[in-house]
């Protein structure tokens, strides 16, 4: 299929990248997952422009990503909210919306959150690689040419006819995941937990814990009470998988949350953050403040079952609107 | 391991009968094709399962995994391939390699002689795509890493590190002592399969010349 210029990047913002829902399979080869790091909103962006749900999108950091429309687009924009605006005017976010050549997408700043994730009908045409179009930023591959976008690039789509029957479609707003300011994370114990003092147990999941500009795509690094380790046990593992999510707790005791850029580590585990919560955790940014609250596995499936149908009713409504 | 992972620990060692444990029971679950299992994924020590909660309830998860783990060893396991990595040893290519001698009242010979005596078992390829993590040197070359990791350390970089060797795919940080450089690219996400070495695999090491490097390269 033919490729047709979709955006020129005037700014490319904080950080920018191409991402689908990641590149699965490779963990055994050190490759990790990369992808969207709030794969919820990247999914619903992407229904929202009549995509399939995995298609590629961008991932913007912060603020600062302008671009230009080569041509007539349908996009939405979901995720945190960093002050989208078309031709200088405030442009709703969880719709879809249609962009004719020439118009201009600012992203001003923080609102609230911090990634917001654009989709675009058609998608973003960047080659596959290892089964995914993510961008994987420390192995230099995948995406646009492995790296972030900068000024001067040039966005391609797929030379499909534009979709007009999705445009104006919105999201329902009570099923937009909210962010507080001060969001308790669901965590799973383990598989670690045992090696921290019952005290020390009691400050992860008592205590507020400050994200630290020490923070990317690889992880957020928490300022917060010392997680009391028990004095029999050594301070790192024999190095083993990681999952995004996972919480390490290195030898000062602050905990670290992993993303999606890591494979393995050697720093002990003392939980893990449930997939429904992964979403909340990508719109975190430096001085935002989180808690930990222990659930069982049993209660973390409830919770994606009730995400996963109401995702589904959605899609089923939206497809036959 | 969270809401998606199952965590399956086979001891709390590094050593070649534990490694061989994990491996056995990746390769079992794999050719099993569990409906629902995503991925699992072998390590040192453990082998952590990924597995789908909309499709696979963690109970009936369990009891597939304990009915692969019954009849392990009946399973097939293939025998390890040996691949022989060529390196240039020393100089720039080796920067670490004068101060490993030193550290063992050795000389640059006897430690590249070492260096390439045994084969070594590939434990994990992890840390970055395409790291191997080998063992064990012989005692006369466990050195403790650097005690300031370098900022860029060149791909294709043999080093070692306590009882380990690993080689670096591409450039990174790094706190690794540095024997060596091969031309041999450990990873191409382009090509099939990316990853040169395979774990359970093993690897012999043998100098070459710095003329040889280019020719390899080329």
């Amino acid at each position: 299929m033919g490729q047709l210029e979709a955006f020129g990047v005037l700014e490319p913002g904080f950080l920018t990248t191409v991402q689908d829902l990641g590149r699965f399979g490779f963990s055994q080869i050190g490759v990790p997952p990369s992808g969207a790091l709030d794969p919820f909103s990247l999914r619903v962006g992407n229904l929202l422009v009549g995509n399939e749900e995995g298609e590629a999108g961008l991932e913007t950091t912060i603020m600062g990503l302008r671009l230009k429309a080569m041509r007539e687009a349908v996009i939405a924009i979901t995720g945190g909210d960093l002050f989208p605006t078309l031709n200088g005017e405030l442009l709703e976010m969880w719709r879809s919306h249609l962009l004719v050549e020439g118009d201009m997408l600012n992203f001003k700043g923080v609102r609230k959150g911090c990634r917001a994730y654009l989709a675009l009908h058609g998608g973003i045409a960047v080659p596959e690689i290892m089964g995914s179009k993510s961008t994987f930023l420390p192995g230099k591959f995948g995406g646009l040419e492995g790296r972030a976008l900068k000024k001067g690039d040039i966005l391609y789509t797929l030379d499909i006819p534009t979709s007009f029957d999705k445009i104006g479609g919105r999201f329902p707003t009570d099923l937009i995941p909210t962010s507080e300011k001060e969001t308790p994370l669901r965590v799973i114990p383990g598989p670690q937990d045992h090696h921290f003092t019952e005290l020390g147990f009691q400050t992860f999941r008592s205590s507020f814990y400050q994200v630290t500009a020490k923070s990317d795509r690889m992880g957020i690094r928490l300022e917060g009470p010392k997680i009391e380790r028990r004095s029999d046990v050594e301070e790192s593992i024999i190095s083993e998988s990681l999952i995004p999510g996972a919480i390490q707790v290195p030898g000062d005791g602050k905990p670290m949350i992993i993303l999606n850029e890591l494979v393995t580590g050697g720093y002990t585990k003392i939980a893990t953050i449930i997939s429904t919560d992964l979403s909340k955790v990508a719109q975190l940014k430096p001085g935002d403040r989180v808690r930990f609250e222990p659930i069982s596995a049993e209660e973390a499936h409830q919770l994606l079952r009730k995400q996963e149908g109401r995702l589904k009713n959605f899609k089923e409504s939206f497809q036959h609107r | 391991m969270g809401d998606r992972g199952l965590l399956l620990e086979f001891g709390d060692e590094i050593s070649r009968e534990i490694n061989e444990k994990v491996r056995r029971m990746a390769l079992a679950s794999q050719s099993e094709a569990i409906k629902g299992v995503l991925e699992t994924v072998p390590t040192y020590r453990s082998l952590l399962v990924l597995y789908d909660p909309m499709v696979l309830s963690i109970k009936d998860l369990k009891k597939r995994l304990e009915s692969i783990e019954e009849r392990l060893q009946q399973s097939s396991f293939p025998k390890p391939k040996l691949t022989r990595i060529p390196v240039v040893y020393g100089g720039n290519y080796g920067p670490d390699l004068e101060f490993v001698a030193e550290y063992h009242l050795s000389t640059p010979e006897e430690i590249i002689r070492l260096h390439g005596s045994r084969s070594y078992l590939i434990y994990l390829i992890g840390f970055m795509p395409g790291f191997p993590y080998m063992g064990e040197l012989p005692e006369g070359l466990v050195t403790p890493r650097l005690k300031t990791p370098r900022l860029s350390v060149p791909a294709g970089s043999v080093a070692i590190a306590q009882k380990q060797t690993g080689i670096y795919p591409m450039e990174s940080p790094g706190g690794w002592q540095i024997l060596g450089r091969t031309p041999v690219k450990m990873f191409d996400p382009m090509r099939d399969p990316p990853a040169y070495l395979q774990m359970g695999d093993k690897v012999q090491f043998f100098p070459i010349h710095e003329r040889e490097f280019e020719e390899w390269v080329n």
